[in-house]
């Protein structure tokens, strides 16, 4: 779908001044007894967005769905959906919906009665819920499961379900608590896509809660990184994968290579980042960085190109090293680097060609080499 | 089942713990048809027993306020038991929850005697006229902590989030009672019942304290009347109680074995696609 593609790249409310939030987290707190479950935290969604909460387990990022969706209230602060505060709203006032992690279908109700218990509760009229739950069951292909119960149904149309009913009555907003966790691989791959085509079709805001950063990389506009109830960074998949903010969000999504080391011989924005051995690699995007300041260079192993002999071009940082480990994974090869002190780099080249006739084995000497602008310097 | 062949030890083991269990029922049901009056002498084949109660009013009285009392204590005692249940499962942080909840365990081991004791001292001290409605209170009071404890195991497997669902799909607290919490531990609560009408059916002791004049239960009426010597009577009132129960227990556990069969084969059949 090329269109699809391209409404999405022109769709970034947030660059926008000029746009409103259509939820507003400002200043929420929320404390279960002695422990901070969210900290003062303030976020901005916008309305047709696909955002994702990423986080590890305990992170804070269902408790605040939940608070969305009106099982908790805040301890402080308070969110805004559209300009109203919801704050005092019973969950079952707020024009959200949300699909639970177990999906929660009643399993003493058909399909269908699952489907239409939403639209009941708004007394609406019986054939206006007939009609609609057809339509339900077109969306997600289960027409002919109408009259099943839950537990005649598999996992992934068990998921499909679940979707459906929350999806029933036309939200402003869907709360999706890691939809695809209880799904295999292969299932959750096909369905990352199927949800993003359904956002898009429907036009509707969809937040996503997940601790898998590939399923938010596949389907978020935005990802907001959080830890210990705290946002780390909000940014578009691409922008947190290449430039993180910090450390944390660096290592969190995907894997990173962290050379630590002081700042120096700073000119422009290129300058040194000398480390503890004395090493110093040339790196080009020190802005905002000081002279003497500690700084971590953060390199992604697909940026680091590997070699038996010493590059030729003087421009780039090499250092020489030890195969210590080699995973072959088919489509690409991951090298584990031992360098002189011990350290561990992590590199990944992507096997485009069939057979190479340069070979690498364990413990043989190898080069690692990337561009002084192949990674991001980080202060925090 | 087949396969593994049965010890000369097993057989005797089973045939020893069902004589037990069942020997001394048998024998109580073949001398409901005994022809003499003679409780342990055998006379020869006859129903006279059961025709004689048909006449005995006295016998069918206590059968009906049995039953009466059985029916409205059961009901009210689920209807309490399973508040409490929710109450100790749902309000994990109110004061004296602890106490609160090995309190209602308090009566599933106190002697009945006790309880019966210390309910009549307190109708006595609130001055109710003791009869039907005594015997009522006491058996709620008793057989409501038993279906609390029932309901309150399948409160505690409850998935909250079916509850939250139902909520956030627009419908409040109490309409999610109704449509979704009381549906599902709905077996639980109908356990609860059987049991609580069982426990009322059979007691003895505590309606013993709390009854008065005018109102007996078919326990104390067969007590009363063993006191005077065991009639073949007797054992045809005891044999329909059997009937009675038995078939409720076997229609009970057919039910039970159906919807677990169908669920079995449901949970396969999805699996398969």
């Amino acid at each position: 779908m090329p269109s699809l593609g391209s409404i999405r790249r022109s769709f970034a409310p947030w660059n926008d001044a000029a746009a409103k939030p259509y939820i507003a987290f400002e200043n929420v707190t929320k404390k279960f007894g002695d422990f901070t479950a969210v900290d003062k935290l303030s976020l901005a969604i916008y309305e047709r967005e696909f955002f994702a909460l990423l986080g590890a387990s305990g992170c804070g990022k269902s408790t605040l769905l939940r608070m969305l969706a009106g099982f908790e209230e805040p301890s402080a602060g308070r969110i805004l959906l559209d300009g109203q505060d919801l704050a005092g709203i019973p969950p079952y006032r707020r024009p959200v919906n949300m699909m639970f992690q177990s999906y929660a279908l009643f399993p003493h109700m058909t399909v269908e009665q699952n489907i239409a218990f939403g639209l009941k509760q708004d007394r609406m009229p019986k054939a206006e819920i007939a009609e609609r739950v057809a339509s339900m069951l077109k969306l997600v292909r289960l027409g002919e499961f109408a009259r099943r119960k839950p537990h005649q149904l598999s996992g992934g149309q068990r998921q499909r379900v679940a979707l459906a009913r929350s999806l029933a009555k036309r939200p402003k907003v869907l709360l999706l608590d890691e939809p695809l966790g209880a799904l295999d691989k292969k299932l959750r791959e096909e369905t990352q896509f199927e949800l993003m085509d359904l956002q898009h079709e429907l036009g509707l805001t969809f937040i996503v809660v997940t601790h898998d950063q590939e399923e938010a990389m596949t389907m978020a506009d935005r990802i907001a990184i959080m830890d210990k109830g705290e946002v780390m960074q909000v940014a578009t998949p691409a922008d947190i994968y290449e430039a993180p903010a910090t450390r944390f969000v660096a290592d969190f999504v995907g894997t990173v290579n962290l050379f630590e080391g002081k700042v120096a011989d700073m000119s422009g924005d290129a300058g040194r980042i000398l480390g503890a051995d004395g090493f110093g690699l040339r790196v080009d995007n020190l802005a905002g960085a000081k002279n003497g300041a500690r700084a971590w260079f953060a390199v992604r192993p697909e940026k680091i190109a590997i070699s038996a002999v010493k590059p030729a071009d003087e421009g780039l940082n090499a250092i020489e090293g030890e195969v210590w480990d080699i995973a072959y994974l088919g489509d690409m090869t991951i090298y584990h680097v031992r360098l002189e002190d011990g350290r561990i780099v992590r590199t990944s080249s992507v096997n485009s060609r069939r057979a190479s006739d340069e070979q690498l084995t364990w413990h043989d000497r190898a080069w690692i080499s990337f561009r002084p602008d192949a990674g991001i310097v980080l202060t925090r | 089942m087949n396969g593994r062949k049965w010890s000369r030890f097993n057989i005797v083991s089973v045939t020893l713990g069902f004589a037990f269990l069942y020997l001394p029922i048998v024998l109580l049901v073949i001398y409901s048809f005994n022809a003499s009056r003679l409780v342990t002498v055998w006379a020869g084949f006859s129903t006279k027993w059961y025709v004689a109660l048909l006449t005995d009013t006295a016998m069918q009285n206590a059968a009906w306020v049995t039953l009466r009392v059985a029916l409205i204590s059961a009901s009210v005692a689920t209807v309490l038991g399973t508040m409490a249940a929710i109450a100790l499962v749902r309000y994990t942080r109110f004061r004296g929850r602890l106490l609160f909840s090995a309190m209602i365990y308090a009566p599933l081991v106190m002697p009945d005697v006790i309880i019966g004791l210390s309910l009549l001292l307190l109708f006595v001290a609130v001055g109710l006229d003791r009869g039907f409605f005594t015997i009522v209170l006491a058996h709620i009071t008793f057989s409501m902590c038993f279906v609390a404890v029932v309901v309150q195991s399948r409160l505690l497997t409850f998935d909250r989030s079916l509850e939250e669902a139902a909520m956030d799909l627009g419908a409040p607290p109490v309409k999610t009672f109704f449509l979704i919490t009381l549906p599902i531990i709905m077996p639980a609560v109908v356990s609860g019942w059987m049991l609580a009408f069982t426990l009322s059916l059979d007691d003895l002791v505590v309606a013993s304290f709390a009854s008065g004049p005018g109102a007996t239960t078919l326990p104390m009426k067969i007590y009363s009347q063993v006191r005077l010597g065991v009639t073949p009577e007797i054992n045809a009132v005891c044999t329909i109680l059997i009937a009675i129960v038995t078939t409720g227990v076997v229609i009970a556990s057919i039910v039970n074995k159906r919807r677990e069969v169908r669920r079995l084969r449901d949970e396969q059949a999805a699996r398969r696609g």
